[in-house]
C-alpha cells in the first residue's frame, strides 16, 4: 500500500512530462487540462495519505537506493508524517487553485505550454523537498525549486529585468546551498547517516561535542544546524539573502503566489521544523534563527511601508512573514512557526492573485498610485483582497491571528532570554504589517481612480476562473485558523516549554490586536481621511524615505563588495595578469630562449668548408693532446 | 524562400531517408554482432584488440574509398563507429562487478627479448571510458556531417585512428605499450586540430603537441626507470612491487608531468582553451571528453598504486594544485567572450573537481573523481556538440552576437539547459553526484579545500547561466539574426546526436549506481593495496 503513494510525485511529473514533450502539439486545452488534472491527482493521492496520518500512522517507504559509495548510502524514499501531511496539503492544494487561476490569468500566453510544464515540475520539486526521508532528498528538492522559480521568474525571457532576476534568484539561493551542503557533509561525518531516523537517533550523541576552527572551537551542533541555516536564508529569502525574492515578481503573478505562498520560500521553515531535534539541541542556532528572523521581519516591513509597486509590497510582506515564522521556529515552538506557514500559503497566494486579477484589470498596471476606486468595478477581487488583508493583519477571527498569536506567545513566554526582544520586534511589525497592507488596499481600492478616463473604463472582473479560486482562498483564509496546527503536530515537533502562566496570553493577545488595529487606523487616517498627510510625511522625512525606497541599499552593496570586484578579479588579475602574462609568458618564453640560444650558436654553422676544416683540426689537435695527457 | 534553401531543405529530405535505412539495417547487423559477441565471449574472444583494431582496419579501408564519394565515406565512418560501439556492450554486460582483477585479459609476447608484451585487459577504473569514447566517437562523426567540408576522408580517418590509441591507452597493461598508445594519439589529434581547426589552428596545435609531448617525455625517462630498475614491463607486476621513498618521489613527479599536462592541472593548463577553441566540433568533443581524462586515469593507473608514500606525501599539495585549478577556471570563465573558450576554460574547473577527487585517496572521493570524469566527458561534449551545431549556423563565436536564440530555437534550447544544468551539478543530473561524492571525500580528507573547492558551486552557477542568459535569453540580436537564416532549430540528425548523452545526464542522476557499482570494488581494492603498501614499509 505504501509504494503507492509515490505517485504523488508520479503525477505532477507526468504533467511536466508530457507538457514539455507534446504540450507544443496540442492545443492550450490540453495543455490546461494535463496541467491542472496532475496537480488534482497528486491532491487527492495526498489526501488518502493525509487521513492515514490522521488515524495515527506514519508512512515511510524507500523506492530504490539512488547513491551507494562506501560509508555513504541513500535511498530514494519518502517519509509522511504530520509534517509533511499539513505540507502536502499547502503544496498540493494552493498549488492546485494556482493552477486553475493560471488557466485564466496565462490565456492566450506563446509559452503557455512551458508554463505548466514548470508549474507541474515547481509542484514536483516542492512534494520531493517535504515527502523526502533523508537529507540528499531534501537537498535535491531544494535546488530543484530552486531551477523551477529560476524557469518561472524568467518565464518572459525575452525582457532583460526578468532574466537578470532569474539569474539573480538562482545564484543567491546558490549561496545558501553552499552552507547547507556543508552542513550536509559536516553532518554526515560525524553520523554516518543521512535518514531521518538514523540522524536523530545518533545525533544526541554529538551533544558536547566541539570542532576546532582557526583555533576557536566551536560547538559541533550549532555549527551543523547553523550551516544548515544558511540553506534557509537562502531560500527562505532572510537577512543578509532576502535580495532576489522582490526581483522574483518579474515571473507571471500566479508564479509569484507559487513561489511565496505554497512552495519555496518556505522550505527553509519546514527544514528548521523537520530537523528540529538537531536546532533543539543547540540554545545558540535557535538564537540566530529567532533574531534573524524578527530583524528580517522588521526590516522587510519597514521597505513594504514606502514601496509603490503592488507586488513588491506584498513580496516585502512574505519576507516579512517568513521572519515571523522563523521567530516562532527560534523559540521552539516549531509547530506554532509551520501554523503561521499554513495559514499564509492561503492569504499570501490570496494577495498576489489579487493583485493578478488588477493586473489583468489594468493591463499589467503595479503602481498603486495609478489606480484607486477599484473596489466598485472589481467587488469580487476586492472583498477577497479585502479578507486577505485583514487576515495578514491579524484581525481577531481571522486565520491569520491564530498562527501570529501562537507565534508572539510562545515568542513572550519562552524560556529564551532573546523571546522577550523577538516579542516586541514582532508587535511593532503586526502594527506595520497592518499599516502596509491596508495602505495598498485603501490606495488602490478606495478614493478616486488616478489615471485617464480610457484606463477607468477598460477596468473589469476577472473572469470567474479566475475568481473562484479567488472566493475559495478566501473562505480558507478566514477558517484554516480553527484547525489547531501546533497540537496536530506536537508527535514531530514535540511542545515548547513555557515559563510564564498562561493568563498572560490574555495580555500578548490584546497586544498584538491592539497592534494590528493601530496600524490598520493609522493607514485608514492617513490614506482615506487625511491623504494630504501622507505627501507632508514624505516630504519632511525624505532621507529615511530615500532610505526605505531604495531597499536600505543592499543590492547596490553586495554589487560593490561581491559582483564588481570578482569580475574585476577575473579579469585584471587571473586572466591577464596570471595567465596571458605569467604562465603563457613562461609557456612562450621557453620556446624563445631555445630560439635566441640558437641564434647564438648559428654563427659557427656558416657553411664554408675551410671554417670547419679549422674546427676539425683544432679539434684533433685538442684531442691528441689529452689523449697524450699533456 | 530561395532556391538555396529549397535545395538544402530537399537535400536534407534525402539525407533523412538515408538516415533512417541505415539505422535500421545498422540495429540489424548490430543486434546480430552482439549475440555473435556473446556466443563469443564464452569461447575468449579478444574482444579488446578487436576494439582497438577495429576501427584501424575500418579506416584503412575508407582511405580507399574514391575521394568524391563523400556521403559514402561519411556513412562508413557511422557504420564503422555504430558497430564499435555496439562491439563494447559485451564489455558492459559480462563484466564481474565482483573483482579487481584485470578481465578480457589478452597476452602476447611483443619482444621476446626485453620481456615486453601485448597484454591489455580492464577493470572497473578504465571500462567506463572506452564506453564513453565508443559513444563519443559516433557523436563526432555526427556532428562533423557538414561541419567538415574539405579532406574529407582524412578527417574521418583520423578520428577512428584517435579512437583506438585512446581506448588503446585505457586497456594497456605493458608499460611500453602504454606508452606507445599515449603518444600515438597524439599525431592524429594533432592532425584534426592543426588541418580542420579554426583560425588559429596552427598555433594552438603546436602547443598542443609541444606541451604534452614534453610532459611525456619526462614520463618515458620514468617508464625506463621502472623497468631498468624491475627488469618487467607488466604493470600488474609494477604495481606489485615496492619501491625505496626516494625514488618513489622522483617516480611520482616524472610521471606527474606527463598526467598534470593532459590532465590539465593548473599552472600547465593553457594549451587547453587555444586547442579546444581551435579545434573542429569533433576534435573538441574528443579532447574534452576522452583525452584529458587519460591524465587523471594515468595518476590513478601509476602514480597511486605504484608510489603510495609519494602520494600520502603529495596528497595536500595536490588538493591546493586541484583547488586554484577549481576556483581559477571558474573565474576566469567569468569573464570569457567566446563561447568555445569558456567551456574549454570550465573544462580546468572540472578536471581540478576530479583531481581533488582522486587525490583525496578515500573511496567517495577517487569514485566521485572517476564518476565525474566520465559526467564531464559527457556534459561538456556534449556542450562542445551543442556550441558547434550553433557555429553552424552563424560562424561566430562571440558571446556578445548572440541573444534570444530560445525564441528561434527552443528545442536546441532545452538541450542546452539541460546540460548547463548536469554543467552546475544540480540534482538530477549526473554533475551533481559527481561534484557530491567529492567534495565529501574532501570534506573528509581535508575540509578547508574542501569549502574552497564547494565556492565553485556558486561561481559555477554564474557563469553558466550567465553565458545561458546572454546567449538565449532577452531579445533577439540583430547580429546573430543576419545569420541564422534558413537553418532554423535542430534537425534530426542533431537531435539523434544530442539525445544520447541527455538520457545518460538523466540516467547517472538518478540511478548513480550503474556506474558507481563498476568502480566499486576496483577502487575499494587500490585504496586497500595503497594502505596495505604503505604499512609494509613503515
Amino acid at each position: 500500500m505504501e509504494k503507492y503513494y509515490v505517485l504523488i510525485l508520479l503525477f505532477p511529473l507526468a504533467g511536466f512530462l508530457f507538457n514539455i514533450l507534446i504540450g507544443r502539439f496540442v492545443s492550450n486545452k490540453v495543455v490546461s487540462w494535463a496541467g491542472v488534472l496532475s496537480i488534482f491527482g497528486a491532491l487527492m493521492v495526498s489526501l488518502f495519505a493525509i487521513f492515514q496520518v490522521l488515524s495515527g500512522k506514519t508512512i515511510e517507504y524507500n523506492l530504490y537506493t539512488w547513491i551507494i559509495s562506501d560509508d555513504l548510502k541513500v535511498s530514494f524514499g519518502y517519509l509522511i508524517d504530520q509534517l509533511t501531511a499539513v505540507m502536502l496539503f499547502v503544496v498540493c492544494f494552493v498549488g492546485w487553485l494556482i493552477h486553475i487561476y493560471s488557466v485564466g490569468y496565462m490565456h492566450g500566453d506563446p509559452g503557455y505550454s512551458r508554463y505548466f510544464a514548470y508549474l507541474n515540475l515547481f509542484i514536483f520539486s516542492m512534494l520531493i523537498l517535504v515527502m523526502g526521508n533523508n537529507l540528499l532528498m531534501l537537498y535535491f528538492g531544494w535546488e530543484a525549486v530552486g531551477l523551477c522559480s529560476y524557469f518561472l521568474i524568467g518565464f518572459w525571457y525575452h525582457k532583460k529585468t526578468a532574466a537578470d532576476a532569474a539569474k539573480k534568484a538562482f545564484i543567491v539561493n546558490r549561496v545558501g546551498d553552499f552552507g547547507f551542503a556543508l552542513g550536509i557533509f559536516l553532518l554526515f561525518v560525524n553520523v554516518y547517516a543521512l535518514n531521518y531516523t538514523d540522524i536523530f537517533s545518533k545525533i544526541p550523541a554529538l551533544k558536547g561535542q566541539t570542532i576546532d576552527i582557526l583555533g576557536f572551537s566551536v560547538d559541533l551542533i550549532t555549527l551543523i544546524a547553523l550551516l544548515l541555516f544558511c540553506g534557509a536564508i537562502g531560500k527562505s529569502a532572510q537577512i543578509p539573502l532576502h535580495v532576489w525574492l522582490p526581483d522574483a515578481m518579474e515571473g507571471p503573478t500566479p508564479v509569484s503566489a507559487l513561489i511565496h505562498a505554497a512552495t519555496m520560500v518556505t522550505a527553509g521553515v519546514f527544514m528548521v521544523a523537520r530537523l528540529n531535534p538537531i536546532y533543539g539541541m543547540s540554545e545558540i542556532a535557535l538564537m540566530v534563527v529567532a533574531i534573524i528572523g524578527a530583524l528580517t521581519s522588521f526590516f522587510a516591513a519597514t521597505i513594504a511601508v514606502v514601496q509603490r509597486d503592488m507586488k513588491r509590497i506584498i513580496a516585502y510582506s512574505t519576507i516579512s512573514q517568513i521572519g515571523y515564522m522563523f521567530i516562532g521556529c527560534g523559540v521552539a515552538a516549531y509547530g506554532a512557526g509551520v501554523f503561521h506557514l499554513y495559514t499564509h500559503a492561503f492569504f499570501k497566494a490570496l494577495l498576489f492573485m489579487g493583485a493578478g486579477s488588477v493586473m489583468h484589470a489594468m493591463a499589467g498596471q503595479l503602481d498603486i498610485y495609478k489606480m484607486g476606486g477599484l473596489r466598485k468595478k472589481m467587488p469580487i477581487t476586492y472583498i477577497t483582497f479585502l479578507i486577505a488583508c485583514l487576515t495578514i493583519a491579524g484581525v481577531p477571527g481571522f486565520s491569520g491571528f491564530f498562527s501570529k498569536d501562537e507565534i508572539l506567545w510562545y515568542a513572550f513566554a519562552s524560556d529564551k532570554f532573546y523571546g522577550k526582544f523577538v516579542w516586541i520586534l514582532g508587535t511593532i511589525t503586526a502594527a506595520l504589517t497592518a499599516f502596509y497592507t491596508f495602505r495598498v488596499l485603501f490606495v488602490a481600492f478606495h478614493g478616486d481612480f488616478r489615471g485617464t478616463q480610457h484606463e477607468f473604463n477598460h477596468i473589469h472582473e476577472s473572469p470567474s476562473i479566475m475568481t473562484i479560486p479567488l472566493i475559495v482562498l478566501a473562505i480558507c483564509s478566514v477558517f484554516v485558523g480553527y484547525f489547531s496546527i501546533p497540537h496536530f503536530l506536537e508527535p514531530v515537533v514535540g511542545k515548547p516549554l513555557i515559563t510564564v502562566s498562561h493568563e498572560r496570553e490574555k495580555f500578548v493577545m490584546i497586544m498584538s490586536t491592539i497592534a494590528g488595529l493601530t496600524g490598520i487606523s493609522i493607514a485608514g487616517y492617513v490614506y482615506l481621511i487625511q491623504p494630504a498627510i501622507s505627501k507632508k510625511l514624505t516630504e519632511s522625512l525624505s532621507g529615511f524615505y530615500k532610505l526605505l525606497w531604495n531597499k536600505y541599499y543592499v543590492d547596490e552593496l553586495y554589487d560593490f563588495i561581491f559582483v564588481k570586484p570578482t569580475l574585476r578579479i577575473s579579469e585584471k588579475f587571473i586572466e591577464n595578469f596570471t595567465d596571458l602574462k605569467l604562465i603563457e609568458g613562461i609557456v612562450n618564453g621557453i620556446p624563445n630562449l631555445i630560439y635566441r640560444l640558437g641564434l647564438l650558436i648559428r654563427p659557427i654553422q656558416t657553411g664554408q668548408f675551410q671554417q670547419y676544416a679549422i674546427f676539425m683540426i683544432g679539434g684533433i689537435i685538442v684531442f691528441i693532446l689529452i689523449i697524450l695527457n699533456i | 524562400m530561395n532556391e538555396e534553401v529549397l535545395g538544402r531543405n530537399f537535400k536534407s529530405f534525402e539525407l533523412k531517408k538515408h538516415l533512417i535505412i541505415s539505422f535500421l539495417i545498422i540495429i540489424l547487423i548490430g543486434s546480430a554482432i552482439l549475440m555473435f559477441g556473446f556466443a563469443l565471449n564464452q569461447l575468449k574472444f579478444p574482444v579488446l584488440s578487436t576494439l582497438i583494431f577495429f576501427p584501424v582496419i575500418s579506416a584503412s579501408l575508407i582511405a580507399l574509398i574514391p575521394r568524391d564519394k563523400e556521403e559514402l565515406i561519411k556513412f562508413s565512418a557511422v557504420v564503422v563507429s555504430i558497430i564499435e560501439f555496439i562491439l563494447s556492450i559485451p564489455l558492459y554486460l559480462s563484466f564481474n562487478k565482483n573483482t579487481a582483477e584485470m578481465q578480457f585479459k589478452e597476452e602476447y609476447l611483443w619482444i621476446p627479448q626485453w620481456g615486453i608484451k601485448y597484454s591489455v585487459g580492464v577493470d572497473g577504473i578504465s571500462i567506463l571510458f572506452i564506453l564513453l569514447s565508443s559513444l563519443l566517437t559516433i557523436l563526432c562523426v555526427t556532428v562533423s556531417w557538414n561541419e567538415i567540408n574539405k579532406k574529407i576522408k582524412e578527417f574521418y580517418v583520423a578520428l577512428l585512428l584517435t579512437h583506438s590509441a585512446m581506448i588503446g591507452v585505457f586497456m594497456s597493461l605493458d608499460i611500453f605499450l602504454f606508452y606507445i598508445f599515449w603518444e600515438a594519439m597524439l599525431i592524429p589529434m594533432y592532425l584534426i586540430i592543426g588541418v580542420w581547426g579554426g583560425p588559429k589552428r596552427i598555433y594552438s596545435a603546436i602547443k598542443f603537441f609541444l606541451y604534452t609531448f614534453i610532459g611525456s617525455v619526462f614520463m618515458l625517462v620514468g617508464i625506463l626507470v621502472l623497468y631498468f630498475h624491475t627488469g618487467t614491463s607488466d604493470i600488474i607486476a609494477l604495481t606489485n612491487k615496492s619501491y625505496p621513498y626516494k625514488m618513489q618521489l622522483w617516480l611520482f613527479w616524472a610521471f606527474f608531468a606527463a598526467f598534470a599536462v593532459k590532465v590539465p592541472m593548473w599552472p600547465v593548463h593553457t594549451w587547453l582553451p587555444d586547442a579546444h577553441t581551435e579545434a573542429p566540433t569533433a576534435g573538441s568533443v574528443i579532447l574534452a571528453g576522452i583525452l584529458i581524462k587519460m591524465g587523471a586515469y594515468g595518476f590513478l593507473r601509476f602514480n597511486l598504486p605504484m608510489f603510495p608514500e609519494a602520494t600520502i606525501e603529495m596528497k595536500p599539495f595536490m588538493m591546493i594544485l586541484s583547488v586554484i585549478a577549481i576556483i581559477y577556471g571558474a573565474l576566469i570563465c567569468l569573464i570569457q567572450k567566446d563561447l568555445k573558450r569558456l567551456i574549454a576554460y570550465s573544462s580546468v574547473s572540472h578536471m581540478g573537481f576530479v583531481t581533488l577527487g582522486i587525490f583525496t585517496l578515500n573511496q567517495q572521493g577517487i569514485q566521485g573523481g572517476i564518476l565525474q570524469m566520465i559526467n564531464h566527458g559527457v556534459v561538456t561534449g556534449a556542450l562542445f556538440l551543442c556550441v558547434g551545431m550553433l557555429y553552424q549556423r552563424t560562424h561566430t563565436r562571440l558571446i556578445a552576437h548572440y541573444g534570444g536564440v530560445a525564441t528561434v530555437m527552443p528545442a536546441y534550447s532545452a538541450f542546452f539547459m539541460l546540460f548547463t544544468l548536469a554543467s552546475i551539478g544540480l540534482p538530477g543530473t549526473n554533475g551533481f553526484i559527481g561534484e557530491f561524492l567529492i567534495l565529501l571525500g574532501a570534506f573528509k580528507a581535508w575540509k578547508l579545500m574542501c569549502i574552497l573547492a564547494a565556492t565553485a558551486l556558486v561561481i559555477g552557477a554564474a557563469y553558466m547561466l550567465w553565458l545561458y542568459q546572454r546567449v538565449f535569453f532577452e531579445k533577439i540580436n540583430s547580429e546573430f539574426l543576419k545569420h541564422i537564416h534558413g537553418y532554423g532549430d535542430l534537425n534530426t540528425r542533431e537531435i539523434l546526436t544530442l539525445l544520447p548523452l541527455a538520457f545518460v545526464v538523466l540516467w547517472v542522476g538518478f540511478y548513480p549506481n550503474a556506474l558507481l557499482s563498476f568502480m566499486d570494488v576496483s577502487v575499494k581494492e587500490l585504496i586497500k593495496h595503497m594502505t596495505l603498501t604503505v604499512g609494509a614499509l613503515k
